[in-house]
């Protein structure tokens, strides 16, 4: 689509610059994993199967992660070709942006948190 | 009628909500309404609504809509430094007991509102005026990829400027400084509208500013012309590209943290209050998230422009092109590593603290970088003193300045001894005039003839030149000094008659560049008079090297009748060279978009339901919500959204241009 020389489209009803389209079984498969991905934490938490709530937390967590990745695959259809990698890459930068936003925020906070609150405010920081 | 009726219908507006026991808003209240009045008659008299409708308001053309941000950015220049005065006057006043002539509720809403306009309304549209005017161009493309969306953004935009105004005369605006700190932002502290006002109109604002980023993105990765890979972009194409993703990506943030904070003053929610579990700090960490890269959003479309300009007035490649890309990346990046600099005194301790401080000082080293790029691209060069290069250098040396507070503001402890006093002022003045509104100033300066077909007239210019820089350092020298001497920020009266000395240096600088904002405005108008004698009719009056001047003054609606093949980085220059031959024959129609007001509409609906959210005038919040989403899908019923400029036009604009060109030579 970098050689279009209609550059300005106001429609953009033609889908030929490398846009991946899924199949019906493709589509389906996702479905069923998300399904699953769901139903497995919920059980964990209803049957209260694992000993800890802090380990279903960050099992919990852990599905959330993969039930992303099954997102993007199967519905965002992401690979490392379509749009000329700009997709990837954008994916990449989000991932780094992400990750620096929540980790940071976690140090910092936890660091405040020791060094500023009043210990009797620290159960309701939980 | 029964109050209960009242509260329904007005929510918490009523007459005392007028501030008519502030002679100095009436005044301007009184002042504003007639200017208005003039204006609007003016409008009526000369029968310009519908030719404003038609070929402005409504337009989707990106060269229209960056013009009207210049405008926006400009009109509010006016209002934020209005603010500025009346704070170096009330400083300079406020001693042996003086109480000044500001009370503590207006100067409080004063220096929030000066903030506030300045970044969000003055250097974030002027900005983005220029991006969206001049990108396009450079990347030899007829427009952005969403034109709709463009006039949407822009009138978000204003959208939220109308509220900030409105909250001169109706209520009032935060008193809390700019970032809007809780506590004392909650509902506790700040149980009036200003807090109110703020919020939503950084909300309706910041939708603006998030579509044009996602807009201008999808543009450059998606509409260059053919030969023009990613390291044959025109450096100002490519700051603008880091500055979007940054918005794209920052911008959600604020949108968050704000909205959690109105959740804490609507509905009663704890997640920023002192109280069960709720912690101010989060929202500190967070708007900080969003705010540090704020400050690279306004800067690195700056550096873009002293590029380009750089080179273009000394007659060079500019040095260092990829050294250059690279800078900005990294900036890019690293400006999402720094935001605790803003908080060090919090209390996060060593090991955050010097983490952060480090990465603070690693920014300085691409930003240096660029600065060594600029000289080395003016080191023999045929260099020329247009207004231009003039507002170059004086960034050069002013944002030297800046930057070095800077990285000894990045110092753990002396940011300890330094934070929140006059010195921290002085430094982000320092790298914001210096930096972004010089840089708007040379864009504009450079730019101007493109955009409207005659240069901006020199002796005006150069009195606005000389008394902005003059004025910038009278005015924010004195402040490195008092915030050395301990001098703490937002302070409305002082008992140290010793200090006043530097309050009215700083006073006079004030004025000084209040004359360099008029004699701009007079260089408009000189500049509109005299437009025959400074007329640009090769479409390249300053022997430039990038696309855009490879098209008319100002540009055609198509902008390139056939879009222009690349093979070099200052593709214009490499045209030139080659003995490029405009072509006169094989003229088509031109596929464009066509102009709508479902933008001005929606923005229209979008301010008016903020209105009812401030003042909690339920009725029309909702109202207003669901008309914009039945405007809003019933714009996708629209089939009238493209149409073909005739063959016949094109021939008939490209054969003036020939005679044009003809005439020059």
């Amino acid at each position: 689509m970098s050689t279009n020389t209609h550059a300005a489209r106001a429609d953009d009803h033609h889908h030929d610059g490398g846009h991946a389209h899924g199949t019906f079984s493709s589509y389906m498969f996702g479905f069923v994993l998300s399904v699953v991905l769901t139903a497995i934490p919920f059980w964990l938490v209803m049957s209260g199967t694992l000993p800890s709530k802090q380990v279903t937390a960050l099992v919990i967590m852990a599905f959330a992660v993969v039930q992303i990745v099954v997102h993007m695959i199967y519905f965002l259809h992401m690979n490392t070709t379509s749009e000329n990698g700009w997709s990837m890459m954008a994916l990449i930068f989000t991932i780094v942006m992400v990750v620096i936003a929540l980790s940071g925020s976690l140090w910092v906070m936890s660091h405040l948190n020791s060094n500023m609150m009043p210990i009797h405010q620290m159960s309701g920081m939980k | 009628m029964s109050p209960d009726l009242l509260k329904l219908i007005f929510g918490r507006l009523g007459f005392e909500s007028l501030p008519l026991h502030e002679p100095i808003v009436v005044g301007t209240f009184v002042a504003v309404a007639l200017g208005g009045a003039v204006l609007l008659g003016g409008l009526t008299y000369f029968r310009l609504w519908g030719y404003l409708w038609r070929e402005w308001f409504t337009t989707v053309d990106h060269k229209r809509i960056g013009i009207m941000y210049m405008i926006l950015g400009i009109v509010m220049l006016l209002r934020g430094f209005a603010d500025a005065l009346m704070m170096r006057g009330q400083q300079m006043l406020a001693f042996g007991g003086s109480e000044g002539y500001l009370n503590a509720h207006h100067y409080d809403q004063v220096f929030t509102a000066h903030g506030v306009i300045m970044i969000f309304f003055v250097a974030m549209p002027l900005v983005t005026g220029l991006m969206n005017y001049v990108v396009p161009l450079q990347i030899g493309a007829r427009d952005v990829s969403f034109p709709f969306l463009n006039n949407f953004s822009f009138w978000m935009t204003v959208g939220g400027a109308v509220l900030v105004m409105a909250s001169l005369f109706i209520g009032e605006f935060a008193r809390t400084g700019w970032l809007a700190y809780p506590p004392l932002s909650n509902i506790g502290y700040s149980p009036d509208v200003g807090v109110d006002y703020y919020i939503w109109a950084l909300q309706v604002a910041g939708v603006g500013t998030t579509l044009s980023g996602i807009n201008l993105i999808c543009t450059i990765v998606k509409l260059r012309c053919p030969g023009m890979t990613m390291m044959k972009m025109p450096v100002f194409t490519w700051t603008s590209l880091c500055t979007n993703v940054l918005i794209v990506a920052s911008f959600p943030v604020l949108t968050v943290v704000l909205a959690l904070l109105s959740l804490d003053r609507y509905v009663g929610t704890n997640f920023f209050t002192n109280d069960f579990g709720g912690s101010p700090m989060m929202y500190v960490n967070l708007i900080w998230i969003w705010g540090h890269p704020e400050v690279y959003i306004l800067v690195l479309p700056a550096f873009g422009i002293f590029s380009e300009v750089t080179s273009t007035f000394s007659g060079k490649r500019l040095f260092g092109y990829t050294s250059m890309v690279y800078a900005t990346v990294v900036i890019t990046i690293l400006s999402y590593l720094v935001w605790l600099h803003h908080f060090f005194t919090m209390g996060s301790g060593a090991s955050v603290n010097s983490f952060f401080g480090i990465t603070t000082m690693i920014i300085s080293i691409p930003t240096g970088a660029k600065m060594f790029n600029w000289l080395f691209t003016m080191y023999r060069g045929r260099i020329r003193y247009e207004l231009p290069m003039m507002w170059t250098i004086a960034f050069m040396l002013t944002f030297v300045i800046g930057g070095m507070t800077g990285v000894l503001l990045a110092v753990p402890p002396a940011d300890f001894v330094l934070h929140n006093s006059l010195f921290l002022i002085a430094h982000f003045h320092n790298v914001i005039i210096g930096g972004v509104v010089f840089g708007a100033f040379a864009g504009i300066n450079y730019w101007f003839p493109k955009a409207f077909g005659f240069k901006l007239d020199p002796f005006w210019g150069k009195m606005s030149f000389w008394f902005w820089v003059t004025g910038f350092y009278l005015a924010f020298m004195p402040l490195y000094v008092l915030g050395l001497m301990g001098v703490t920020r937002r302070l409305r009266v002082f008992d140290d008659p010793s200090l006043q000395i530097w309050f009215v240096i700083a006073a006079i600088g004030a004025v000084f560049v209040f004359i360099g904002i008029l004699s701009m405005l007079m260089q408009f108008a000189v500049s509109f008079l005299k437009r025959e004698q400074l007329k640009d009719v090769t479409g390249d009056p300053w022997d430039a090297r990038t696309l855009e001047w490879a098209t008319s003054s100002p540009p055609p609606d198509y902008n390139f009748a056939f879009t222009p093949v690349v093979h070099d980085n200052d593709a214009w220059w490499d045209m030139k060279r080659r003995g490029y031959q405009r072509p006169l024959t094989g003229f088509r129609p031109i596929h464009m978009p066509s102009s709508t007001g479902t933008g001005i509409i929606l923005a229209g609906l979008a301010t008016a339901m903020g209105f009812g959210l401030i003042w909690y005038i339920w009725w029309l919040a909702a109202l207003s919500f669901i008309a914009m989403l039945a405007v809003g899908i019933g714009h996708t019923f629209n089939y009238h959204r493209d149409f073909d400029i005739p063959a016949e036009d094109v021939i008939r604009t490209e054969d003036a241009r020939t005679k044009l060109l003809a005439g020059a030579k």
